[in-house]
């Protein structure tokens, strides 16, 4: 073949790899950029209109939750004060809150601060984690009022 | 940890379109290494570039199928990484009439299918947290496989290697998958343990002696890999991990403060006591001087890389021009020397932006990860990615020793292949779940784990 094609080829074969890096990180843009764009912060009405499943919650209606209650299981009626620090619950000896409880793992769930509100989260438990009727499959947000089951306990924010 | 909300959107077809580009980046590499002045042969141009597309295509159906909203620039990096690596391998083939391209090619086509077969059979990576313990003696075993004497064999001076009647492979390669498992798995169940027990001193926090065990455990590996099989890189590699996996995990410094302690302890009584080890520091720092340059195991293969890639220069000689086969291994350790010396500098680094980039898109996928397993799970994956480039592009232009890593896609090596496609696949598959819609909003019931948590039915804890 043509000595000065190939060079050409050569050089073109250059401006192929530097195209494709570009366009990747053209492609990527959406993450790269901060402040308006960025979906990180609160979502824009048009975004919420179509991805209704990033709504928050009202933020000005809540009250930050002081007290933990357990409403039902072997520990029923004692209250925890809620400190800013996590409480891990499970059998294990060096959870949190020890439950004597066949239906709990060793290290069951953990309830964690953050921001203004208390996020539960399953450890990996055997029998799942419950907050109202629907397993947790993430770290979720806890409200005063809502129910959570680890295996025979019922437990509940206080404001 | 904090949670990212971006909108739910496919992108395959993005995906597509990138993955026709970094697919014709490789067809032009084929090509051009194919219609150089020495070689004028292009007979497998086509037998190459319909394979990858076929394999790469396959892939792409797979993710529309399994993982349709995984991330849609991973494949393409990895597609363009990966032909581009076949490329070189055949330019040294045809150099030294060997025929390693033929099986790079038949081990692209076995971890590609492997991949899949991943990504069909897991499905969701949060099943794998239950094999925490199980992935712990994986671990062991692979490290340990080449030890047991008339399977395992030396190769280059590293016992790293089990034979398997026509193949011979690298178990160890798949040991940083299943050690980067028990890792995520042990730390997102005890990561509150290590986190609230322990003294303090002054800023630091020290762990209590028994959160400390696994480290040590992962200590005491990466130093026998060293110490027994002579092998820096994975030694490095393994600790480094932990490392960076506990910091993920709990965000102590202390921790990282403790682990660079024991490293610096354990590489300074290696670099003293160790001839291996010893030699690989002598020929770092004193490449140029001309007895190590002619000693056996010598800095010869370094030096001749680094001329080759001063010879290179910003342009590069051209894909099939130049005379990377001087040097030794060049083919698989010394393949980025290759690459500097017919692509230059310029296609040097894109070659290593393609690597940030995959980099990059696997801690996004850990940042979006729903659960504490997948962040650290893919953290871990894509730092041992990143690890495996710092180690190799860093020994081979001299920043650091130079250890035997395999070139992450790129190398010839059929293990280290299957491994870095099998991550990749579980990074797609993190992404996958990361970036998809939740359904009515919070903690919804058809977004469960695993099978066996499906059953609403109690089992008793005995």
């Amino acid at each position: 073949m043509n000595d000065l094609v190939l060079s050409l080829f050569r050089l073109g074969f250059l401006v192929l790899i530097w195209l494709l890096v570009l366009s990747i990180v053209g492609a990527m843009r959406r993450d790269l950029a901060i402040g308006a764009r960025a979906r990180t912060g609160a979502p824009s009405a048009r975004a919420l209109k179509k991805n209704p499943e990033l709504a928050e919650p009202e933020v000005s209606t809540r009250k930050a939750a002081s007290t933990l209650h357990i409403v039902e299981g072997p520990l029923a009626g004692r209250s925890i004060p809620l400190q800013g620090e996590p409480i891990m619950f499970g059998r294990a000896q060096d959870a949190t809150v020890v439950l004597e409880d066949d239906y709990a793992s060793g290290r069951h769930a953990r309830l964690f601060p953050q921001g203004s509100r208390w996020f539960i989260e399953d450890l990996g438990s055997t029998n799942g984690t419950f907050v109202g009727d629907s397993q947790l499959t993430r770290a979720q947000p806890v409200e005063p009022g809502q129910r959570i089951r680890i295996g025979k306990t019922v437990l509940e924010l206080k404001a | 940890m904090s949670e990212l909300h971006t909108a739910p959107v496919p992108r395959r077809n993005l995906e597509l379109v990138l993955l026709l580009l970094a697919l014709s980046v490789g067809a032009a590499a084929f090509f051009l290494v194919g219609s150089s002045s020495d070689a004028n042969d292009n007979t497998d141009f086509f037998v190459q570039t319909g394979i990858l597309a076929g394999l790469a295509l396959l892939m792409h159906i797979m993710l529309r199928i399994f993982a349709k909203y995984a991330d849609p620039v991973i494949l393409p990096i990895t597609v363009a990484l990966n032909s581009l690596g076949l490329a070189m391998i055949h330019r040294i083939d045809l150099a030294k009439t060997t025929d390693q391209s033929m099986r790079q090619l038949l081990w692209t086509a076995i971890a590609v299918i492997i991949a899949a077969v991943v990504l069909w059979a897991i499905r969701d990576h949060r099943m794998l947290r239950r094999f925490t313990y199980i992935a712990l003696l994986a671990s062991i075993i692979l490290l340990l496989l080449p030890m047991i004497p008339g399977f395992g064999v030396t190769i280059n001076g590293a016992r790293i290697w089990v034979r398997l009647g026509p193949f011979s492979m690298q178990p160890g390669e798949l040991a940083k998958i299943t050690l980067s498992i028990f890792f995520a798995g042990y730390l997102s169940s005890n990561r509150d343990l290590i986190l609230m027990a322990g003294r303090k001193l002054g800023p630091l926090q020290l762990p209590r002696l028994r959160d400390m065990a696994p480290m040590v455990v992962a200590w005491v590996l990466s130093i026998g890999v060293l110490v027994v099989q002579r092998d820096l890189g994975s030694s490095i590699l393994f600790f480094g991990l932990f490392i960076v996996m506990i910091y993920v995990a709990t965000a102590r410094i202390s921790w990282v403060l403790i682990g660079l302690l024991m490293v610096a302890a354990g590489g300074v009584f290696a670099a003293t006591t160790m001839s291996h080890v010893t030699r690989r520091i002598d020929v770092w720092l004193n490449a140029f001087s001309p007895e190590i340059y002619q000693a056996r195991g010598g800095s010869m293969q370094i030096v001749e890389g680094l001329f080759g890639m001063a010879d290179g220069g910003l342009f590069g000689t051209g894909l099939g021009e130049g005379s990377p086969y001087r040097v030794p291994l060049a083919n698989s350790d010394m393949i980025i020397a290759s690459f500097g010396e017919e692509i230059g500098l310029i296609g040097l680094s894109a070659i290593v932006l393609l690597y940030m980039l995959l980099i990059s898109r696997g801690l996004r996928a850990a940042l979006g990860s729903r659960d504490t397993f997948g962040k650290l799970l893919a953290a871990g994956l894509s730092f041992t990615l990143g690890l495996q480039c710092v180690v190799i592009i860093g020994g081979v232009s001299r920043l650091i020793p130079l250890t035997g890593l395999a070139t992450p896609f790129m190398a010839a090596g059929g293990s280290s292949l299957l491994a870095n496609w099998i991550i990749v696949a579980l990074l797609l598959m993190i992404s996958h779940n990361s970036r998809r819609p939740m359904l009515g909003g919070v903690g919804p019931t058809d977004e469960v784990a695993t099978p066996g948590a499906m059953t609403t039915k109690a089992v008793k804890n005995v």
